[in-house]
């Protein structure tokens, strides 16, 4: 039950210039894709596309050899970059998991989360403690892929290695396939079982 | 003691006007049809201290006219904005939600009404519509709710690009779910402040409509008969009856407006803090 | 307080607090920073690292005097040896203390970049900056640009070359390089190396310690907004026995290539800190002491260290 990007193009509007040209890729459940290039490859368009944010232009996203679902939980899941635009800031961070389903213990356990920010709200907490909550939020609703768009650039080191270590050991448990874009070479190398670097030309796969 | 911060001193301001609007209200409500009832026996006495506001051609008590005047032109006031507000927050989200064209035709009406002068508009509504407190009513909503829409597009639109409300959609949420637990408690405070900075506004038309002959009728009490009435008199030298319902009328204005702006100040996140 | 005579900028004891409402109408000092040092001397780049609410840009903040209306401030700032007044830092600010700003946000929208780099000098640094803008990759065409128009990395370049062409003594450059290129990123920091050279000053604040230790000579290492170590920047590649603090420490092994080891908890609130040290409740180390009072910073193997079990 693979996910893929079949000959994907995209571009914003007529007049503007391709984002992405030509690309395709599959990615298997339990496999983990690392996906590294600097800004301006469309890196972020592709997490996007994949997740179902946005629509190509030319070409299809399968999930199944069959188009995402439109309505209903997406069995393919994106995590953003920054946590603090990904919640919404009138709510309770309790209220935040809850949107994705039934609050669970283990979950908040595996992440690191204290009860106490379970009543506070999101201005009151750090990126690092945020972006716990938008990963709990992404694994709790059942996803079958995952998406981390560059989660844990703006997060130090040691905040990095708390939620990744949460995030890969899910992502063992429930046999999750995953797309992670990063910049950093390390961090590809220790948590991807497969690193493509946008830069060589067209991505095929 | 410790200096009182800002924001009490803001709240406990807000709370006083909020008391002395609503206490005018219900004298004004509850104050019986014989006690603005005059005889001509006191007529155009000027103010004094049993008389605060003097008497008028018919010898009835200014004072108490004014405040059960007042009472009138405030729920045709709360009723027009509040009517008018709502209309906005459908319209506004309509806008920002339907299609393109909704989209065009809701900002070319806008653009039409808003082009129009207020007063001409209510005139012309207020007038096909039969006059009175229903003409008025329909009126005053009919072309006040523009403003208001505009923004609560903008809202609606810069809301629907938040990366939070595009996460809800793929957690399997429907628009109608959006829309009720992310867009409208976002949107509450927006609402309450509009509504509020719309009654000066509403009631000033009521006033000025009423003044003109095109409102409510001459036998309610309301504050635009009031001046209306006065101006016959006033060459007369019968100054009172023009002046201090006017005055009153220019305070609760006044008092309105300086409660929205407060309550803004309140709710809003960037100034919350000084 | 006896000032170090050489030194460019001096920081001791400095705390930031911030007037919140708490509840209803009661007002709380929160506490942001504190008892923050930092020295930083002529000819050297000094990184500050941390997570991302230790206080890393509130620093620069009040270095430049540019706090919010509801903070307040103790504690010795001084710039050359004098005391920095809240006149003093107008002054200097823009002219001999430059920022770069953290959000691009900080660009005038309505301004095209070229006028709006070269800033108020006259005359006008424009060859200078045509120079600078070539070197950080940004095309000719960028001078005629309004700041909508640039990419994320571009206009974070721009706002670094901006402050390279002011003649600042010292640069306060706050995350310059996220949305570079790493060849960018390298550039940029290549010239802030350059400008140290010539015995300006540059402090660097970053959460990107791999970068930061390429380029720094010094990295200052902060923790719930006070300074919990300063080392050379040669002892974060050696690794974590040449580090002093448990917390710099554990900062090393948690990077990926160095083990992915993160040690668990997090960083304590402002308004809810630690009696002592406030590393302290996170620490493998912890002894009661520790727990007692806040640590003195002492003189450790050439650097400075607040923790009672640095050796």
């Amino acid at each position: 039950m693979p996910l893929e990007a079949k000959n994907v193009y995209f571009r914003y509007d007529k007049k503007q210039p391709w984002v992405l040209e030509d690309r395709s890729l599959i990615l298997h459940r339990g496999e983990r894709l690392a996906l590294s290039a600097p800004s301006g490859y469309g890196k972020t368009t592709l997490a996007m596309l994949l997740a179902g944010y946005l629509k190509p232009t030319q070409g299809r996203i399968l999930l199944d050899d069959k188009p995402l679902p439109q309505k209903g939980v997406c069995p393919v899941q994106l995590i953003y970059q920054h946590p603090e635009k990904a919640i919404n800031p009138r709510w309770r961070l309790r209220r935040v998991l809850e949107e994705s389903g039934e609050l669970r213990e283990e979950m908040l356990d595996a992440l690191g989360i204290e009860r106490a920010w379970l009543n506070r709200f999101p201005g009151e907490l750090s990126g690092g403690e945020l972006q716990r909550f938008c990963v709990a939020r992404a694994l709790s609703c059942g996803a079958e892929y995952l998406i981390c768009d560059e989660i844990s650039t703006m997060l130090d080191a040691i905040t990095q290695a708390q939620i990744w270590n949460a995030v890969l050991k899910e992502a063992d448990k429930h046999n999750m396939g995953m797309i992670a874009v990063t910049h950093n070479k390390h961090l590809a190398g220790r948590i991807a079982t497969r690193i493509v670097d946008l830069t060589d030309g067209k991505l095929r796969l | 003691m410790k200096k009182m911060n800002r924001r009490t001193k803001v709240v406990i301001l807000t709370a006083v006007m909020a008391v002395v609007l609503i206490t005018i209200y219900m004298i004004g409500i509850f104050m019986p049809e014989d006690a603005v009832t005059g005889s001509f026996l006191n007529a155009k006495r000027p103010p004094s201290w049993a008389q605060p506001f003097g008497t008028d051609a018919l010898g009835r008590d200014l004072f108490l006219r004014t405040l059960k005047g007042l009472s009138v032109s405030m729920t045709v006031g709360i009723a027009a904005s509040l009517i008018s507000a709502v209309i906005a927050v459908i319209v506004g989200i309509a806008a920002a939600t339907g299609s393109k064209w909704v989209d065009g035709f809701i900002n070319w009406i806008i653009d039409l009404v808003m082009s129009v002068p207020h007063t001409i508009l209510v005139i012309l509504i207020s007038f096909v519509m039969g006059r009175g407190m229903k003409g008025l009513l329909i009126g005053i909503a009919a072309t006040h709710w523009c403003s208001l829409a505009r923004l609560i597009r903008g809202e609606v639109l810069k809301l629907r690009g938040q990366q939070y409300i595009a996460v809800s959609r793929k957690l399997g949420k429907s628009s109608k779910w959006i829309l009720v637990h992310h867009l409208l408690p976002h949107l509450a405070p927006q609402f309450l402040v509009g509504l509020i900075l719309l009654f000066p506004h509403a009631i000033l038309h009521e006033a000025s409509i009423s003044f003109l002959g095109f409102g409510l009728s001459p036998e309610q009490p309301a504050i635009g008969i009031i001046l209306s009435e006065s101006m016959r008199y006033l060459s007369a030298g019968m100054w009172w009856p023009a002046v201090l319902p006017g005055l009153t009328l220019v305070l609760i204005v006044l008092m309105m407006d300086k409660l929205g702006d407060n309550l803004r100040m309140i709710l809003n996140p960037h100034s919350a803090q000084e | 307080m006896k000032q170090k005579e050489d030194s460019l900028l001096e920081i001791h004891d400095l705390s930031v607090s911030f007037r919140m409402y708490d509840h209803g109408l009661e007002q709380t000092d929160l506490q942001v920073i504190s008892n923050l040092y930092l020295t930083v001397y002529p000819g050297e780049i000094v990184a500050v690292a941390g997570s991302s609410g230790s206080g890393k840009s509130l620093l620069a903040s009040a270095i430049l005097g540019i706090l919010p209306g509801n903070a307040s401030l103790r504690g010795h700032l001084h710039y050359k040896g004098e005391e920095l007044t809240p006149r003093r830092q107008k002054y200097l600010r823009g002219s001999e203390i430059a920022l770069v700003p953290q959000s691009v946000s900080y660009l005038d929208p309505l301004m095209k970049i070229g006028v709006q780099a070269d800033g108020h000098k006259k005359p006008y640094p424009t060859e200078k900056r045509r120079s600078v803008f070539k070197r950080l990759d940004l095309p000719d065409k960028t001078e005629q640009l309004f700041p909508f128009q640039l990419s994320g990395g571009m206009a974070r370049r721009v706002l670094v070359g901006a402050a390279l062409i002011t003649d600042a003594q010292l640069v306060i450059a706050d995350e310059p390089t996220p949305g570079m290129s790493l060849e960018q990123a390298m550039e940029a920091l290549q010239m802030f190396r350059e400008m140290a050279d010539e015995g300006k000053a540059v402090i660097l604040i970053t959460h990107d310690i791999d970068l930061a230790v390429e380029f720094a000579d010094r990295v200052a290492v902060f923790y719930a907004g006070t300074t919990v170590e300063t080392a050379p920047a040669a002892d974060f590649k050696n690794g974590p026995d040449s580090l002093r603090h448990p917390y710099s420490k554990a900062l090393w092994r948690a990077l990926p290539q160095n083990g992915f080891w993160p040690i668990p908890g997090f960083q304590p609130y402002a308004g809810n800190l630690p009696k002592g040290c406030l590393f302290a409740p996170r620490c493998p180390y912890k002894t009661a002491e520790c727990e007692r009072e806040l640590p003195s910073v002492k003189e450790v193997r050439g650097g400075e260290v607040r923790c009672c079990h640095a050796t």
